[in-house]
């Protein structure tokens, strides 16, 4: 774990796929501390790493877990929450973080233990208790988190945390840094969001994958750039009546050495992006 | 998500380690024989009884697949005619077979002399690695297959999620355009883009513990001149927002007509005139 400042806290996950070695931690989580009792947000990619989590929530402090955030529905942030059931918080998440957990979860399932095997003992979805549509906030004693949902992003179900004593906004995937921005949700959505996120103006932003001590200011660019060009190439593709697969053999191959995973998500980037474009007028 | 709700199969995360896993995995796995899979012996039979089918159709028939898809519920396809439909020699219907798919028979497509080229290109679902057949039948009643394995997952029973209520309410619209130059004699391109969920059916929500039903669209019916051009009978094979580029003759004018029918017994109908006429594309009116 690292301390970001204080009683903000978070673990950097491994820029990978899930694998045995890293045992599906992959993303960044983290927790935050109140004079009442503590935030985490998001758990994990596995019931042992909510575990670890857990443990070193513990070693920071005695008080209760009260709050359990999910910023959207992906496997590497949801499967460490069943770590916290026996503490009886709430489970927060989006309006729509519950269909959308409850419409992947067998697949889901079926993936972690093919790629995990036992590491994934005992992980399930544990779904919201108290759903967020639109800005909420919730005190967690002499500190006040403020959370929002956002235009379908990376997901259509993604949520920020805003932690106002220290000035950090946490925004689960809706921030890649370093590693490649992957569209499971609208390309152009995510677009209007960063707009709308670097008009916060936050005094930091703790980013869902990737390094955790950078400048979000251009990190958040690069992200802007990688799929604004993607909007345009796709664009044009379609303006030139090229295939998806045209499309995919061919759009930002320059891109391969500024991301990491590139190979993994591009191209699949490139066919979300197209399937959503084609229909614009 | 497609997308859009259509697409997303599985999760980008869980895909990728599965990726991951799979292309340590290739070289393990060498491709077994096609001729030998289970599920197209029955089907073979089944559909042909005892008519052989020439494996080795390059001069009819090609099928374009990617060797690795992207995004197992959006994988471009083409299935393209090795000459073009004349009077004695055409191609009156393709069948398309996805080995590993819960549904493997995606459908069939017919054609005319008039078609120009028995050419379709689409996007399907592919649920696990597998072969794809495409096998054309010619007017003389012989049988041709082309086939490639395709490696993807979780295009059938990864449900959409990004916005279903979005992709069911928009279901209906369909737009019908004409690619390049119009000669008329000589073959040309057309699209039709359909707005539709082309759900399988197959995914449970894990809270009604109920599952979706399948709604897709069934059969599409293109005409020009009002003589036939193209007959799709497809499922939820078919990736949602059905694309289909196929060809047709134009003539001095007229119009290209198509008809698309789902599993609600909805109609959309789209037409766009050809030739002397702007090629100004219509949207569908929706009829039930």
């Amino acid at each position: 774990m690292i301390r970001l400042g204080a009683g903000a806290y978070a673990y950097r996950g491994d820029d990978n796929v899930a694998t045995r070695a890293n045992g599906g931690a992959i993303a960044n989580i983290g927790f935050i501390v109140g004079t009442r009792c503590v935030a985490v947000i998001d758990t994990g990619g596995t019931l042992a790493e909510g575990r670890a989590l857990r443990a070193a929530i513990r070693m920071v402090t005695p008080l209760p877990v009260c709050y359990v955030i999910n910023t959207h529905m992906h496997p590497d942030h949801i499967f460490g929450n069943a770590a916290f059931t026996a503490d009886h918080p709430q489970f927060v998440g989006s309006a729509t973080l519950g269909e959308a957990e409850a419409s992947h979860a067998e697949s889901y399932l079926r993936v972690l233990k093919r790629e995990l095997g036992p590491l994934a003992q005992g992980s399930i979805i544990v779904s919201p208790t108290h759903t967020v549509s639109g800005s909420e906030a919730l005190d967690l004693g002499h500190r006040m988190l403020r959370l929002q949902t956002w235009k379908t992003a990376h997901t259509n179900n993604d949520l920020t945390v805003y932690d106002e004593a220290s000035g950090m906004l946490w925004t689960g995937d809706l921030l890649f840094v370093g590693c490649i921005p992957v569209i499971d949700g609208s390309v152009l959505g995510w677009l209007d969001d960063i707009a709308a996120l670097r008009a916060l103006n936050p005094r930091r932003m703790v980013p869902g994958h990737g390094a955790l001590d950078r400048p979000w200011r251009p990190a958040l660019a690069a992200e802007e750039q990688y799929l604004a060009s993607l909007v345009r190439d796709v664009r044009a593709a379609l303006k030139q009546g090229q295939t998806m697969q045209q499309a995919v053999d061919t759009i930002g191959l320059g891109e391969r050495n500024r991301w990491r995973l590139y190979d993994i998500y591009h191209r699949r980037n490139v066919t979300t992006a197209y399937a959503e474009l084609e229909w614009e007028q | 998500m497609n997308t859009i709700a259509r697409t997303t199969c599985v999760a980008l995360l869980a895909l990728a380690a599965m990726s991951a896993m799979q292309l340590a995995r290739a070289d393990e796995h060498a491709e077994d024989n096609p001729d030998t899979p289970a599920r197209w012996l029955d089907f073979k039979s089944g559909m042909f009884k005892d008519r052989a089918v020439d494996p080795r159709g390059d001069a009819v028939i090609k099928l374009d697949a990617p060797a690795r898809a992207a995004d197992g519920a959006v994988v471009p396809i083409a299935i393209t005619a090795q000459f073009a439909q004349t009077p004695t020699r055409y191609i009156k219907k393709i069948y398309l077979f996805i080995d590993e798919n819960p549904e493997p028979y995606a459908g069939s497509f017919s054609f005319a002399p008039e078609s120009g080229f028995a050419t379709i290109e689409t996007r399907v679902r592919v649920e696990d690695y597998t072969f794809m057949r495409a096998i054309a039948e010619t007017n003389d009643g012989r049988l041709y297959s082309s086939v490639r394995f395709v490696k993807a997952s979780g295009g059938c029973s990864a449900p959409a999620g990004k916005d279903d209520a979005a992709a069911e309410a928009g279901a209906g619209l369909v737009r019908l355009t004409l690619q390049g130059q119009t000669v008329p004699g000589k073959p040309q391109l057309a699209q039709l883009m359909i707005r539709h969920p082309n759900r399988t059916g197959m995914a449970m929500n894990q809270v009604t513990r109920n599952y979706a039903t399948a709604y897709f669209v069934r059969k599409v019916t293109v005409s020009y001149a009002d003589k036939p051009v193209m007959v799709a009978d497809v499922n939820f094979s078919i990736s949602e927002n059905p694309n289909f580029r196929f060809w047709f003759v134009p003539s001095g004018n007229g119009e290209l007509k198509a008809r698309v029918e789902d599993t609600k017994s909805k109609e959309f109908d789209a037409a766009v005139g050809v030739g002397s006429q702007a090629s100004a594309q219509q949207s569908a009116a929706s009829k039930l």
